[in-house]
C-alpha cells in the first residue's frame, strides 16, 4: 500500500532490520588507489567487487567469524567434546571451567592445557548442590578419545578435537544444564541447525524473490501491480502473530527433519519480499539499458535476456540482500523455538537452548545458560556487517 | 486533493482487510482438529469421558459441524456488527477479553514509538554532525548490538539483573494490588511506573535502526550545496542544521512509522510473553495453542489492522510533510 506515495528507491527502503549502506570504514574510494591503473582497467567485475569489499575491514572480519561458525557446524561432532544429549546426574548445573594453558608444576613450567576439577558439595542443611574448585587438575589433549559418534553418518570414531586425557573425566567449558549436559557441545550442535536454517531459508527466499521480483520488474504493468499488492500484503501482516499461528498448527510429534523443514519455510516467508523489491527496482531501472535493448534487438529470447544478461549484473546486489536476510531468519527461528513453537527438543538449536533460560530461577542459578544468546548476537552482527560491506562493494563502478 | 487521497487510501483498506480476514481465518483453522478435540483430550486427562451424542451436540452448538466457508461468512458477518464471537475456553464473548489487552498493547506500542523517536532523533543528528567522533562510535556500537539482540534475550537479561542485583521482579505491567483493580488515577500511575522496562526492551532495536537511518540520511544532506549556501550566509550552525537538512532527512524517518509500528506490535508479542505483560501476546499464544479459534482470530485480525493503520498514518504524514511526494 505504501508505494503509491513514497519517493524512496528500493535501496533505502527500511523494511529490513538491515542498516543503511553508509558505513564508517568506507569513506575512501571503492577501488584501491595502490592498484596499478592498468590492472584496474582490465579487472573483472568480481575482482573489482572483491577489492572494494576487502577495504571494508569490519566486513572481512565478519566473514572470518561466519566462516568459523559454519566450519564448526560442519564438524560439530568432531569439535564437540561430548555427546550433546548425554545426561550426567553428577554434573547438574556444573559451572563453566576456564582452560588454562600454562601448567606450573614442581617440575617447571610447561605449556599444557588443563582445567581445575570442581568438587560437588551438598549443603547439609539446605541440600543445595554447589561446586567448589579443587586442587586437582584435569589435563586436556588434542585429538583425544571421548564419546563414540558416527562422523557424518559414515564411519564410527571416538576421536574429538580436544578431550580429557583420562576419558572418564569430564570438563565443561560453558558449564552444564539442568540435566548435566555439556553446554559447549550442545551449542555447537545448535550452531549447525540455527546457522543452516538461515541458509536454507535464504535459498527459498531467493527463488521466490527473484521469480516474483523479476516478473514484476520486467513485465511491469498489470503483472507488476498484482505482485506489488501481494508483497505489500505480506509486508503488512504482523510477522510474529502470523508465525505463531502457523507454528502452532504444527503437530509437536513430527520428526526433527520435518519440523526443521517446515520451520525453515515459515521463517523464509519474511525474507523474500525485501529481495523481491530489490530485484524489481533493479529490473525496472535496467529494462531500458542499452545492453538489454541490444540483446532484444539481436532477437534474444526473453529467458535469455533475463538469465544471461540481466541477472548476472544483479548478482552482487542479490548476494548482499541475501546476506542481510539471513540474520532475520536466525532471529525468527530463535524466537519461535524460544516460545516453544519452533523446533522441539530433542532437536537442538540456539532457540531451543535459550528456552532453558526462560525460567528466572534457573538463570539466577546458572547464568551460563545465556551463552547461546551470545552466539545469536555475534552471528547476527557478523551477518549484518558482512552484508553491509557487500552492499557497499556491490557496485564497484560507483563512487 | 489531500482529502481525496486519504479517502482513496481508506477505501483501499477494505479489500485489504478482507484479505487479512481470510488469512486470519485460514490460519486459525490450519491446526488439525478443532477446539473440541483439544477439549476432549483435556477431559480425557481427568478421566471424564463424553459420549458421542454430547460431542455432536457441543459441535453443533459451537457451529463446528458446518462447512468452512459457512463458518467464515458467519464469523465475518458477526465481525461487521462488532461481535467477535464466543471464546470456547473462557466461555465469554471475545470482545470482553480482547479490548483491554489490545488497549494496553496499543499503549505500550505508542509509548515505545515515542521513546524510540525521542532517543533516536538527537543521537542520529549528533552522530551525523559529529561523524567519526567518539560519541558517534559509541552510538554506532550500541546501535549495532541493539539491532542484533533479540527482544526476548534483552528482556531476560534485564529480568536477570533485576532479580539478582536488585531483588525485584520486574515483570508485569501492574503491582499485584492493582492487577484486578478497576481503572483509577493510581492504577494509571502504577502502569507508567512499570512501563519503562518493556519500552526499553521493545524500543532498542527500532531505536538502533532509526539512529542508523537518521545518520545516513543526514550525512547525505549535509554534503549538498544548499547547506554551504546557508553557512556562507552566516546562519548559526545549530539553526542551519535544524532548519534545513534535518527537515529533509526527517522524511524517511516519518515513513518509518509504517514499519516501526507493526514491528513493535509484533515484537511486543514475544516480549510480553517473557515479561508476562497483560497485553495481547500471551493470551493470543494461549488461544492459538488451545485452538480457541475466535479468540485467536480476533487477535490476529486486530494486530493486522494495527499494522495496516500504521502504514496508512505514515503515508498520510509523508504527504502532509513533504510537498515533493505526489499523490496519484
Amino acid at each position: 500500500m505504501s508505494d503509491t506515495t513514497t519517493n524512496t528507491t528500493p535501496e533505502d527502503d527500511p523494511h529490513s532490520a538491515a542498516v543503511p549502506a553508509e558505513s564508517h570504514l568506507h569513506d575512501a574510494p571503492a577501488i584501491d588507489p595502490d592498484k596499478a591503473p592498468d590492472k584496474v582497467a582490465i579487472a573483472s567485475q568480481w575482482q573489482l567487487t572483491w577489492w572494494a569489499f576487502k577495504r571494508h575491514r569490519l566486513a572481512v572480519f565478519a566473514l572470518w567469524i561466519i566462516g568459523l561458525l559454519y566450519l564448526v557446524s560442519i564438524f560439530a561432532e568432531f569439535v564437540a567434546p561430548d555427546d550433546p544429549t548425554k545426561q550426567n546426574r553428577r554434573a547438574v548445573y556444573h559451572p563453566p571451567q576456564m582452560i588454562h594453558l600454562i601448567d606450573r608444576t614442581d617440575e617447571g613450567i610447561r605449556i599444557r592445557p588443563y582445567v581445575w576439577k570442581m568438587d560437588r558439595q551438598r549443603d547439609p542443611a539446605s541440600l543445595a548442590v554447589s561446586y567448589v574448585k579443587s586442587e586437582e587438575k584435569i589435563y586436556l589433549t588434542l585429538f583425544g578419545r571421548g564419546a563414540d559418534y558416527k562422523f557424518w553418518g559414515l564411519w564410527e570414531t571416538d576421536r574429538h578435537l580436544f578431550a580429557t586425557q583420562d576419558p572418564r573425566e569430564k570438563f565443561f567449558i560453558f558449564g552444564a544444564d539442568r540435566l548435566g549436559r555439556d553446554m559447549f557441545s550442545r551449542i555447537l550442535y545448535g550452531t549447525r541447525i540455527s546457522m543452516s536454517i538461515g541458509l536454507v531459508g535464504v535459498a527459498i527466499s531467493l527463488v521466490l524473490g527473484i521469480t516474483l521480483g523479476g516478473l514484476s520488474g520486467y513485465y511491469g504493468g498489470r503483472v507488476d501491480a498484482v505482485i506489488q499488492r501481494m508483497i505489500e500484503f505480506v509486508l503488512s501482516l504482523p510477522t510474529i502473530p502470523i508465525w505463531l499461528a502457523l507454528a502452532a498448527s504444527l503437530p509437536p510429534d513430527w520428526p526433527i527433519y520435518q519440523q526443521y523443514f517446515v520451520i525453515t519455510l515459515i521463517v523464509s516467508l519474511v525474507g523474500w519480499t525485501e529481495l523481491g523489491r530489490v530485484v524489481r527496482g533493479r529490473f525496472l531501472a535496467m529494462k531500458n539499458d542499452d545492453f538489454v535493448i541490444a540483446a532484444r534487438l539481436d532477437g534474444a529470447s526473453e529467458g535469455r535476456i533475463i538469465f544471461r544478461h540481466m541477472l548476472p549484473s544483479l548478482s552482487s546486489h542479490i548476494i548482499a540482500s541475501l546476506t542481510l536476510a539471513i540474520p532475520l531468519m536466525i532471529l525468527a527461528e530463535t524466537g519461535l523455538s524460544f516460545l516453544g513453537l519452533g523446533l522441539q527438543p530433542p532437536a537442538i538449536s540456539w532457540g531451543v537452548l535459550l528456552k532453558e533460560a526462560q525460567n528466572i530461577i534457573s538463570i539466577s542459578q546458572a547464568p551460563w545458560l545465556f551463552i547461546p544468546g551470545g552466539f545469536v548476537v555475534v552471528a547476527v552482527l557478523a551477518f549484518n556487517f558482512l552484508g553491509d560491506g557487500m552492499r557497499d562493494a556491490a557496485d564497484p563502478y560507483g563512487h | 486533493m489531500i482529502w481525496r487521497y486519504i479517502l482513496k487510501r481508506i477505501i483501499w483498506m477494505i479489500p485489504f482487510m478482507f484479505a487479512v480476514s481470510v488469512v486470519a481465518f485460514l490460519l486459525i483453522q490450519a491446526p488439525p482438529g478443532d477446539y473440541l478435540t483439544t477439549y476432549i483430550a483435556k477431559l480425557g486427562e481427568s478421566n471424564e469421558l463424553l459420549d458421542q451424542a454430547s460431542i455432536d451436540n457441543l459441535r453443533a452448538r459451537f457451529g463446528l459441524d458446518q462447512p468452512l466457508y459457512v463458518q467464515y461468512f458467519k464469523w465475518v458477518a458477526n465481525l461487521l456488527q462488532g461481535d467477535f464471537g464466543m471464546s470456547f475456553e473462557w466461555r465469554q464473548p471475545v470482545s470482553d477479553l480482547v479490548w483491554e489487552r489490545m488497549g494496553l498493547t496499543l499503549c505500550l506500542s505508542f509509548a515505545t514509538l515515542l521513546f524510540t523517536w525521542a532517543v533516536a532523533f538527537p543521537i542520529g543528528v549528533y552522530s551525523a554532525v559529529h561523524k567519526y567522533s567518539i560519541g558517534d562510535y559509541i552510538a554506532t556500537t550500541i546501535g549495532f548490538i541493539g539491532l542484533a539482540t533479540p527482544n526476548f534475550l534483552l528482556a531476560l537479561i534485564l529480568m536477570y539483573i533485576g532479580v539478582v542485583h536488585f531483588g525485584t521482579d520486574v515483570g508485569g505491567l501492574f503491582s499485584p494490588e492493582y492487577q484486578n483493580a478497576p481503572w483509577s488515577a493510581a492504577k494509571v500511575w502504577n502502569l507508567i511506573e512499570h512501563l519503562w522496562l518493556p519500552v526499553i526492551v521493545l524500543g532498542t532495536s527500532a531505536t538502533a535502526s532509526l539512529i542508523r537511518i537518521m545518520r545516513a540520511n543526514l550525512l547525505d544532506e549535509l554534503n549538498k550545496p544548499y547547506v554551504d549556501t546557508a553557512r556562507a550566509k552566516g546562519l548559526s550552525e545549530f539553526a542551519l542544521i535544524m532548519k534545513y537538512p534535518v527537515r529533509v532527512a526527517l522524511n524517511p524517518f516519518i515513513s518509518t512509522i509504517g514499519w516501526v509500528l507493526p514491528n513493535l506490535v509484533s515484537g511486543a508479542v514475544v516480549t510480553a510473553i517473557v515479561l508476562s505483560l497483560p497485553t495481547a501476546g500471551p493470551l493470543m499464544l494461549q488461544a492459538l495453542l488451545s485452538q480457541d479459534m475466535y479468540l485467536a482470530g480476533a487477535f490476529v485480525l486486530l494486530l493486522s489492522s494495527l499494522t495496516v493503520i500504521g502504514m496508512l498514518i505514515s503515508d498520510i504524514l509523508l504527504v502532509l510533510l513533504d510537498p515533493r511526494v505526489r499523490y496519484e
